[in-house]
């Protein structure tokens, strides 16, 4: 069951359409990555979810409900929209357990998720004192607090140290296992290849993919080899012959598309070209991102 | 997967939460310790230079002599104490983004909105009463050291005196609590708050004449008349104008429901 739907959703403040007729679903048991530039329309989506800016049309449901209609809104979407979110001399046990009172939750939630996010330690401390780290983990903590079937984390990684950021991807994953629907958003492509399974992007507000990740990738280019040989010059037009498209690479290399490694080196052994190098190259995400967004960046600097 | 406690969250819920918010702050108690602590030092203060004063009026003023009225005097600075409380109980959570999480759990508006401002209005109510009752006592037993005429808590109109200054300094508060909704920023509904209390009043006969009604309920001038126990030909009916002001309070709190309804977060 479609946890989180999203119906031409729209958002205009004044003669500005930041959220421009998006439509989407986030499916439970998957990490969903919420891909965009900045300013294109991430954080006004996700607020929209939470009721939190009211749409322009469209509409946006949890379980089939509005937000506003949710009995309990934290057992059913925990949400980290910003993680400095938190007043700073407040004690990191206190600002859950007033949100735990707030929903009627029992205070031994409380205790459960200090521990989950591994901040128990950290429970009657100042959140004022926190490391940026730190202040994600309990803000993970409070989206978890009413065990919640569905997950929204605005750029849960922007700033983290590579430790909070290996601990941010793992725990997303086992969430989604958990069966859970998580959302993610982030302007980082490469972070989202890591965790989501599926990816929705926008750019100027508008739904520019919805698609699988693997599928994202097939379809952003099989792929190409790297090749180092003794004799390029010998070695690149049997290539070519064999069905491959090739380009000179740098120093001397070359990249083979359209053919495997393995095939390469065939050709190479019949050739009799001796080969110091053969590494397959995954698409880069990243520039399959620039190229999809490329025309829906919002301030694009002069070309380079 | 745990079960939630509750089927549906209810008003009780989002009042439990803004009072574990409320006290889980240093700066709550601060502010209700700064309310004590100064209050009833510009009590004592002021009081124990009164005894001079009488010694030195004329046998009119003598006549207009009300203890009562002069040892409640500190409401005057206390109200701008109790409205920093009824401020931050708002502003303290848009100053952090809280709100949005607080949104997010309470998605009712309105009910969020309502357990705030029951919250500081029974803060409000509890700390003025105490520290009008407190004044009252100290000002008096300091008049009487100085042989002054001074009042009794059974004395007419005593009572009712005091306990109005205390339910004026909880409407300050709620005044104060619905500005911060309004203006959402903590410098702008103090600076709005310290004009309606302290500027307008003082700048009040600089006004047209057609503007000297509203001050008859106006903080700080009619509305803080019910602390009078002698009769001023100003404000014949000081519970009426008490009454209107509250009316002004619970205006300004009806804009703030709608501004806080309405708005994006």
């Amino acid at each position: 069951m479609t946890e989180i739907a999203i119906q031409g959703l729209t958002k205009r403040y004044g003669p500005q359409t930041v959220v421009d007729d998006l439509t989407f679903t986030v499916e439970p048991g998957q990490v969903t990555g919420f891909l965009g530039p900045n300013g294109a329309g991430k954080s006004t989506t996700m607020r929209m979810i939470l009721g939190l800016a009211a749409p322009t049309a469209g509409s946006v449901t949890v379980g089939g409900r509005r937000y506003g209609d949710l009995p309990v809104p934290l057992t059913e979407v925990g949400a980290l929209l910003d993680a400095g979110a938190v007043h700073g001399d407040r004690k990191a046990y206190d600002h859950l357990l007033a949100l735990a009172a707030g929903s009627g939750l029992p205070r031994r939630r409380v205790d459960e998720v200090l521990a989950r996010t591994g901040i128990g330690a950290a429970a009657g401390k100042r959140a004022g004192g926190f490391s940026l780290g730190m202040r994600q983990r309990l803000g993970i903590a409070a989206a978890l607090l009413g065990d919640p079937r569905a997950l929204i984390f605005d750029e849960p990684v922007n700033g983290l140290d590579p430790e909070g950021i290996r601990w941010i991807r793992g725990f997303m994953r086992s969430l989604a296992e958990e069966g859970r629907a998580v959302l993610v958003s982030s302007h980082l492509m490469h972070e989202m290849a890591l965790t989501a399974d599926r990816l929705v992007v926008i750019g100027r507000g508008r739904l520019i993919a919805d698609t699988g990740m693997g599928e994202f990738m097939r379809s952003r280019g099989a792929g190409t080899v790297l090749v180092r040989a003794a004799d390029p010059g010998a070695l690149a037009p049997s290539l070519t012959a064999a069905g491959a498209a090739v380009r000179a690479g740098e120093a001397g290399a070359l990249v083979v598309s359209g053919m495997t490694g393995e095939a390469i080196g065939a050709v190479a052994a019949r050739r009799g070209v001796a080969l110091s190098e053969l590494t397959p190259q995954l698409p880069s995400l990243e520039d399959a991102f620039m190229e999809l967004t490329e025309d829906s960046v919002e301030y694009q600097g002069a070309a380079a | 997967m745990t079960a939630p406690a509750v089927s549906r969250t209810t008003f009780a819920h989002a009042l439990r939460a803004e009072w574990v918010k409320f006290r889980t702050l240093r700066s709550s108690w601060y502010t209700l310790a700064c309310l004590g602590f100064v209050g009833l030092g510009v009590a004592a203060l002021s009081m124990s230079a009164a005894g001079a004063e009488y010694a030195d009026a004329t046998p009119a003023e003598r006549l207009e002599w009300d203890p009562t009225a002069l040892s409640l005097r500190t409401y005057l600075v206390a109200q701008l104490i109790i409205g920093v409380l009824g401020i931050l109980v708002v502003t303290s959570e848009y100053a952090t983004g809280l709100m949005r999480t607080s949104l997010a759990a309470t998605p009712r508006r309105h009910r969020l909105l309502a357990a705030k401002a029951v919250l500081v209005a029974a803060v409000a109510v509890a700390a003025g009463q105490v520290l009008m009752f407190a004044s009252f006592l100290i000002g008096q037993s300091l008049l009487a050291s100085q042989a002054t005429p001074n009042a009794g808590l059974g004395d007419p109109g005593v009572l009712p005196a005091v306990a109005g200054g205390g339910l004026y300094l909880a409407a300050i508060a709620l005044l104060a609590t619905g500005l911060a909704v309004i203006l959402r920023a903590t410098a702008g509904a103090l600076a709005t708050l310290v004009g309606v209390i302290f500027l307008v009043p003082a700048l009040s006969n600089l006004f047209p004449a057609w503007t000297q009604g509203l001050f008859d309920f106006w903080p700080s001038i009619g509305g803080a008349a019910v602390m009078s126990t002698v009769p001023d030909p100003d404000h014949p009916h000081p519970w009426l104008n008490l009454g209107v002001m509250c009316l002004g309070v619970a205006a300004v709190l009806v804009a703030a429901f709608v501004l806080f309804r309405r708005r994006d977060v």
